[in-house]
């Protein structure tokens, strides 16, 4: 790992300040991706901002919903009561994450931020268009079996974001709030915060360079307290998901009133389907209009040489996953 | 073979590793300053590390000054700089555990730690477990049950298990599956070491 100098700040201006004057700079929250990255040398910084004093803490229900701040740890907001309660999805997308040491050191804003474990952005002897635009992607004709099959262009066909929190976000409709270093906080909801590769699969979120995410709300509804984050990867635990679906279903009078269908592990970002949500509002659950929902999710797929097992894997995926919240 | 207790045995291969143990407390002793009561929060003086600096750890209840640069793990200042090698670096990724210590009671993989970041936080390494010829009951368990083959997974299990049982984990032998999963060993004594855990737990008070 190249040398670099350590700051830690005490106030958000601080760090945002700091970062905004250096372009080589990066936030360094739980390390756990940053450090893997920069030991591979697929990422360097001259300086890193440990922005781990920094107040963004609590966990509370508030008006807009539950606020999570965004330094909490994994493993703390995992078993949060609150967040067991009220949004199993997320607090199963966190426990069924990484590893238990990890999850410990992990922050949710880190979480959120995570970068691709395609094997060709991770090793610095291959071109990559991610991590050096306009070099190519060797993925595309070489090993792509982990990689996305929605949302992917012919400049990189990653899972940008491997992990799960954020397709349990994606389908609770979460809000990020962000702040600048000017002192400036936004809220973006996190379905408009990841890019598609399109050209640039560099540009990942519309985060800007001198912004912290500050927290996670995700709006308190009746689908989300019915609701499960299922993964299905290569081993029973501690691996990334082949694929996995994050649902929650409202239904009243035997009908399905509202629903919210995510995918991981096959979009090239966090993966909202509006298609299979439609395909499910309005009707009686039943396993064949959960077929239809998951048919019309995979719909647009492009699998690749590795990875075409991955559209019937999703669907079953997603079947599954209905059926248990309907249950 | 022998297991990771504490006083570590006499090195049957010579007397290097024994030399130097010594030669690394002696400048454990000579750098550590008599007291420190160091506040998570770094001093104003010391807010911006750059290049090599003192980091002061408190490890196994004592504190120890080394003179580090920030890109230096956890790992790397326990191993190359105090000369505790109980934790051991397996892949230096986050993908084994074999590098498992407790920051603050907090089981955390030290390959992903900067040292730098630890400083006035309570550090368990394997080193630390046992009370004098006293094992800890969970070193005296992975024996009882031959929780290991090569030992080189053994004190990052270790460490993970004494953490997993505290943390309320450890009620069935697929939930201490499910939350040693951060911990590979190459040799697979997995039912070995979950039994050795399922045990220990009791013991554990
Ligand atoms: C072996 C291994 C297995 C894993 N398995 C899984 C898995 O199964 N599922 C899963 O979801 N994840 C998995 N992960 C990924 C892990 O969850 C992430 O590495 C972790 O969540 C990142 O959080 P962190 O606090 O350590 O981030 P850091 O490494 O500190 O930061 C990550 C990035 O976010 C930036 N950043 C951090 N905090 C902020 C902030 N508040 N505002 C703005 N920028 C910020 C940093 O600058 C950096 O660019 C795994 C990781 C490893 C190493
Ligand atoms: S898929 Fe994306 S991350 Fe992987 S090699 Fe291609 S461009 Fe790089
Ligand atoms: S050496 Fe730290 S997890 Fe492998
Ligand atoms: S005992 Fe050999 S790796 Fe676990």
């Amino acid at each position: 790992m190249n040398n670099f100098s350590y700051i830690q700040a005490d106030k958000a201006k601080e760090a945002t300040t700091a970062k905004r004057d250096d372009k080589s700079a990066a936030f360094i929250a739980g390390g756990t991706t940053l450090l893997d990255l920069m030991k591979l040398n697929v990422e360097n910084h001259d300086q890193l901002i440990d922005v781990n004093m920094l107040p963004f803490r609590g966990i509370e229900m508030t008006k807009n919903g539950l606020r999570i701040g965004a330094l909490e740890r994994m493993s703390d907001v995992g078993e949060h009561p609150l967040v067991v309660q009220n949004f199993p999805a997320v607090s199963q997308s966190l426990l069924l994450a990484a590893s238990a040491q990890l999850r410990n050191m992990a922050s949710i804003g880190g979480n959120v931020l995570q970068r691709t474990r395609c094997g060709y952005f991770r090793d610095t002897a291959f071109p990559c268009n991610k991590r050096e635009p306009g070099t190519g992607c060797p993925a595309i004709e070489g090993d792509n079996r982990n990689l996305a099959i929605l949302g992917t262009s012919d400049a990189c066909i990653a899972t940008s974001y491997p992990g799960d929190l954020s397709v349990a976000l994606v389908a609770l409709d979460a809000v990020l709030t962000l702040e600048n270093a000017k002192g400036k906080q936004r809220e973006v909801p996190i379905t408009k915060f990841y890019l598609l590769p399109g050209s640039t699969p560099q540009k990942e979120t519309v985060l800007e360079d001198d912004e912290l995410i500050v927290a996670v709300t995700i709006p308190q509804t009746a689908a989300a307290q019915k609701s499960m984050y299922l993964k299905v990867r290569e081993r029973t635990s501690y691996a990334y998901a082949l694929a996995s679906a994050a649902v929650g279903l409202e239904v009243q009078g035997g009908v399905i009133r509202a629903a919210k269908v995510a995918l991981g592990g096959v979009g090239a970002q966090p993966w909202r389907s509006p298609e299979a949500e439609k395909m499910l509002v309005g009707k009686a659950p039943s396993e064949a209009v959960f077929r239809a929902a998951a048919e019309a999710a995979l719909r647009g797929a492009k699998p690749r040489e590795h990875n075409a097992f991955k559209v019937e894997m999703a669907q079953n995926t997603l079947v599954r996953a209905l059926s248990e919240v309907a249950a | 073979m022998s297991a990771p207790t504490t006083p570590a045995p006499l090195n049957p291969d010579g007397s290097r590793r024994t030399f130097m143990k010594q030669a690394g407390g002696f400048l454990g002793l000579a750098l550590a300053p008599p007291f420190i009561s160091q506040a998570e929060r770094l001093t104003a003086l010391s807010k911006k590390v750059e290049g090599v600096s003192t980091i002061s750890l408190k490890v196994n209840g004592a504190v120890r000054a080394i003179r580090a640069e920030p890109r230096v793990t956890l790992l790397d200042a326990l191993r190359e700089y105090l000369d505790l090698t109980g934790s051991k670096k397996g892949c230096d990724h986050g993908q084994c555990g074999a590098c498992t210590v407790l920051v603050d009671g907090k089981r955390v993989n030290s390959c992903l730690t900067l040292a730098v970041m630890t400083q006035g936080k309570e550090i368990t390494t394997i080193e630390g477990l046992a009370k004098g010829e006293e094992l800890h009951p969970m070193q005296a368990a992975f024996l009882k049950h031959d929780g290991f083959q090569c030992g080189y997974c053994t004190p990052g299990q270790i460490m993970s298990a004494v953490a997993c049982v505290q943390e309320g984990h450890a009620g069935s032998a697929d939930e201490v599956r499910e939350w040693m999963s951060g911990n590979l060993c190459r040799c697979s004594a997995y039912p070995n070491i979950t039994a050795a855990i399922l045990e220990a737990k009791t013991q554990m008070g």
